[in-house]
């Protein structure tokens, strides 16, 4: 019974994630409903992933420069930084910040308009709730999530540099050779086709869990619950599978 | 559009055939469980041209998953189901879409969008089904349904700022506004006081006699259904259990029917 229910839960996941995608790509587009949830989704993230990556940028080289300086590979500072932040860290933090600040909010959202038979009422009176909730919030995180790590990454760098600077005054120019020449186009682009996966988990998890809420409040709660924490599990392992996907490219 | 139909007469229909009155919606045969709880065993229901019908039953007889079901939300075990000579159950999406243009369904909930002014819940349905996107045109059609109701004054509230009557109005201008054939109201006046469920069941009034809308109104409120009824069909037990005007079932001695009546 238990794995009956789990395979039904499998197929309808599959269902509305094959839903999603092809009205996605079928018209009526919802141009205007999605141009809305981009601003909504960068407006909701931008300053929390500005703050957090620059303190990782920060933490990440204060941490890092006592082990290079014991080899005396201190001067290699820019580019391990450099690379760490591009591949990994930018959009793991990212990813990890938006999975909490827009899986909650899409679950919950979602999840009180189900509970509350907003989306029936969408529904009978024929407006097609699903392209214009579902599909314009999933497009949102898909498109805004790359966007956010190039953000994410930028702060991180300049975190790190600021970081450099204070301790021996190294010059901007310096750095950022040193940066431009250790990260490579596989690198970023890469990470920015990664962070489209990103935001394409959150933004499916967070409507699906949004979507299917139960009856009642603790529905709600439940579904910004789970919204947050599938997405973020969702996140590590497409990093993980990412991963050994671009190694292929770096041989 | 509302097309003026054959047939207007709003005295009581009392279920007995009559050949003259057009036929708009149809249950068969409906049965709907939910795993073991077993909802609505086996109803039948006409609803006539220009008549307003009352669904009566306890809470929790089934009433609100019997009229999910006509408008495709739920999806019963078996029977079937006629909407405007649409085979409900046998719908693709856009056939579903286009019968429901047609149907105007008021959730008990009034189920308002809560993320929009009152003024954009009543544009939503116009900008997204009728692709009305001129301004003037879609203020002309706000207004004129929420005069419908008497709320002209809360256009640009949000809907958490209204009481509970003022968001059920809402929601049945919402509905109102797409001009349907059929409305479907589900416990308009719970949870009202006396003289708000009173205005609201003058509308219900007022939507038949001026659309020549056909309505079922789901209650368990006996003034309410006095006042709206044209005939009532009394749900027990998952069955469509008495059938006829409101004096008549207002006589029954049906242990399950009569509380109701005894107010
Ligand atoms: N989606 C659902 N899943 C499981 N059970 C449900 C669902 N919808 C309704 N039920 C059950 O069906 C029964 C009838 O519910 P329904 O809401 O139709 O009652 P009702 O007659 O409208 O009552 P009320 O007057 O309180 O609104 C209840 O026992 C309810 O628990
Ligand atoms: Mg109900």
């Amino acid at each position: 019974m238990k794995i009956r229910n789990f395979l039904i839960r499998i197929a309808d996941i599959y269902r509305f994630v094959a839903r999603a995608v092809r009205e996605t790509i079928l018209p009526p587009y919802e141009w205007k409903e999605t141009l809305h949830q981009c601003f909504v989704v960068g407006n909701r993230s931008l300053f929390l992933i500005a703050f957090t990556s620059f303190l990782a940028g920060v933490v990440f080289t204060r941490q890092s420069r006592p082990s290079l300086a014991s080899f005396g590979a201190e001067s290699w500072l820019p580019s391990l930084v450099s690379q760490a932040v591009i591949r990994s860290l930018g959009p793991l933090i990212t990813g990890l910040i938006c999975a909490g600040k827009l899986g909650s909010n899409i679950g919950a959202e979602l999840g009180s308009m189900r509970v509350s038979e907003q989306i029936d009422a969408m529904e009978v009176s024929g407006t097609r709730p699903f392209s214009y909730l579902v599909v314009s919030r999933v497009t949102a995180t898909t498109l805004m999530l790359p966007l956010l790590v190039v953000f994410a990454d930028a702060m991180a760098l300049l975190g790190s540099y600021l970081t450099v600077n204070t301790i021996n005054s190294t010059g901007f120019m310096l750095y950022f050779n040193d940066v431009s020449v250790s990260v490579t186009y596989v690198d970023i682009f890469s990470s920015i086709i990664k962070a489209g996966f990103f935001g394409f988990a959150i933004g499916i998890v967070g409507c699906y869990a949004g979507y299917h809420a139960e009856r009642g409040t603790t529905g709600v709660g439940r579904a910004a619950n789970t919204a947050v924490v599938a997405s973020m599990i969702l996140i590590f392992i497409v990093d993980l599978l990412s991963l050994q996907f671009i190694n292929l490219f770096r041989r | 559009m509302i097309t003026p139909l054959q047939n207007n007469r709003h005295t009581s229909a009392a279920g007995t055939q009559q050949a003259d009155d057009a036929v708009v919606a149809s249950v068969r045969n409906l049965q709907k469980s939910f795993g073991d709880v077993i909802v609505l065993r086996d109803v039948n229901l006409d609803l006539y041209a220009g008549e307003n019908l009352v669904i009566l039953g306890r809470s929790g007889t089934g009433k609100s998953v019997l009229i999910k079901c006509m408008v495709g939300l739920i999806k019963p075990d078996a029977g079937s189901i006629n909407i405007l000579g649409y085979d409900v159950l046998k719908l693709n999406q856009d056939e579903l879409n286009e019968m429901r243009l047609q149907v105007g369904f008021s959730f008990q909930g009034s189920a308002l969008y809560d993320s929009m002014t009152v003024r954009q819940n009543l544009e939503f349905p116009l900008q997204r089904n009728l692709g009305i996107f001129d301004q003037t045109e879609l203020n002309e059609r706000v207004v004129n349904a929420l005069e419908d109701v008497g709320l002209e004054s809360a256009i640009d509230k949000m809907p958490s700022e209204l009481s509970g009557g003022m968001k059920k109005r809402v929601g049945i201008a919402r509905t109102l506004i797409l001009n349907p054939k059929i409305m479907l109201y589900d416990e308009p006046t719970a949870g009202l006081d006396p003289i708000t469920s009173i205005e609201i069941n003058d509308l219900i009034v007022k939507v038949r006699d001026k659309y020549k809308t056909a309505s079922i109104i789901i209650t368990h409120d006996i003034s309410s259904a006095r006042h709206t009824a044209d005939r009532v069909i009394a749900l027990v037990g998952g069955y469509n259990k008495q059938e006829g005007t409101f004096d008549e079932i207002k006589q029954t001695t049906d242990p399950e029917l009569q509380p109701f009546f005894n107010y």
